[in-house]
């Protein structure tokens, strides 16, 4: 009996996005939120903390990552340099 | 694709420095020699407490049982931050523990010595922890994501465990007689199975070249435990001490610290069990997990009847 696996999310600091930091296991998602705190904030590491059932998750498969990502690969007009600006035309 | 194809590929990215996160093909010889390192290093943790536990409600001063109480929960922090890693692989915490309750799993033979008095607390801080921070910090370039995420963690806190235990020393040392041999002899004791910790010899090591290939380590068992010597024959000489070993000396030509032989009798012999606590370690960790079985039933009853009574009244609106 270990109940069910959560990932942790902190954001370190207000301004910042939440941040993977890890998981664990616990009975219930107050439990979760509580070991969250002790394990991963001991030393000032969040100021705010997600829990989230791991099984919600919906991952891509990495083994179809040529297929899934080629759509932006070959798409260099979405970038600034793919645009010619004589020199002397400033700011940008 | 076949599976030729997927180690060629493998391999490949190894080879350019990529990292291996959870879901990416990987080789099974590769997965199950990190599911046996990276539970091994978690039950270490975990085990390692003990030893150190024992000193807690005897600590001199209230700034020391403070330290103390602090390293010890970080060192239960490690092991869940590395259970939580080797999950990854595909195996399941409980599977885990039971490997390590039934006695079929190891963990570092350093944990099999006893703490014989309160300057092994100064010891194992500076010796132990020591040992553990040279193994560690090249293991954050792991090439396995989730395992190299976790030593970063880790050794982040790893290095007040150390300064803990060095300070500590340092304090016996400026204190009486009785204190500086208490100190001395904690050294005495600690050094040799502090070396042993680095593993057999890199010639008694087969599966080394393998992980360096695979990148799983960056360094050989031998290497570290130089890394090892070199560092503390320089830090004792802080602390007015010896190192129980009449053959350290400085090797000009080798710019390392030539060291004596080690006992590798005694380290083979504490890893198959005849340490003197090895017992006493898992007798230790099945009773207290066995003693903690009624918190963990309680807190999934307390789940199941939250659970249902949030269906009954969804139902009820
Ligand atoms: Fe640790
Ligand atoms: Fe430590």
């Amino acid at each position: 009996m270990q109940g069910e696996l959560y990932e942790v999310f902190l954001r370190s600091r207000n301004g910042l996005h939440h941040k993977h930091a890890g998981s664990l296991h616990a009975a219930d998602a107050e439990t979760a939120l509580q070991n969250a705190r002790d394990v991963y904030t001991r030393r000032g590491e969040g100021v705010s903390i997600w829990v989230v059932p791991s099984k919600f998750i919906t991952a891509n498969d990495p083994n179809n990552n040529d297929s899934l990502f080629e759509p932006a690969d070959d798409k260099v007009y979405r970038h600034p340099t793919f645009y010619d600006i004589p020199k002397e035309v400033k700011n940008m | 694709m076949d599976t030729a194809l997927l180690e060629e590929q493998f391999e490949a990215r190894i080879a350019a420095d990529d990292r291996i996160e959870p879901r990416d093909f990987m080789p099974e010889a590769y997965r199950k020699t990190l599911i046996r390192q990276i539970s091994q290093h978690a039950h270490s943790e975990i085990v390692g407490m003990l030893p150190e536990g024992n000193w807690i409600t005897r600590a001199p001063s209230l700034r020391r049982k403070v330290a103390l109480l602090a390293k010890v929960q970080d060192e239960a922090g490690h092991g869940l931050y590395l259970y939580s890693a080797c999950e990854t692989l595909g195996i399941d915490r409980s599977e885990l523990l039971d490997q390590l309750h039934s006695g079929k799993a190891k963990y570092s033979s350093i944990f099999n010595y006893p703490t014989l008095t309160w300057a092994d607390m100064g010891a194992v801080g500076w010796l132990v922890d020591g040992a553990a921070i040279m193994n560690q910090v090249p293991l954050c370039r792991c090439s396995y994501g989730p395992y190299a995420r976790a030593m970063v963690r880790v050794c982040k806190e790893e290095s007040f465990h150390q300064r803990q235990g060095f300070e500590l020393l340092l304090t016996l040392s400026r204190g009486t007689e009785a204190q500086k041999a208490m100190a001395q002899d904690a050294i005495n004791r600690w050094w040799w199975p502090a070396l042993m910790m680095f593993g057999p010899t890199d010639e008694n090591s087969p599966n080394t070249a393998r992980s360096m290939r695979w990148k799983i380590k960056r360094f050989t068992n031998d290497e570290l435990r130089q890394k090892m010597v070199d560092v503390c024959a320089e830090q004792v000489k802080a602390l007015g001490m010896t190192l129980p070993d009449p053959d350290i000396k400085w090797n000009e030509e080798r710019g390392h610290y030539d060291f004596g032989a080690i006992n590798w009798d005694e380290f083979y012999n504490v890893i198959k069990g005849n340490g003197p606590c090895n017992k006493e370690r898992l007798d230790a960790r099945n009773k207290a997990h066995d003693e903690g079985a009624w918190v963990r039933e309680a807190a999934a009853a307390y789940a199941a009847k939250q659970a249902a009574r949030e269906a009954q009244s969804a139902e009820a609106a």
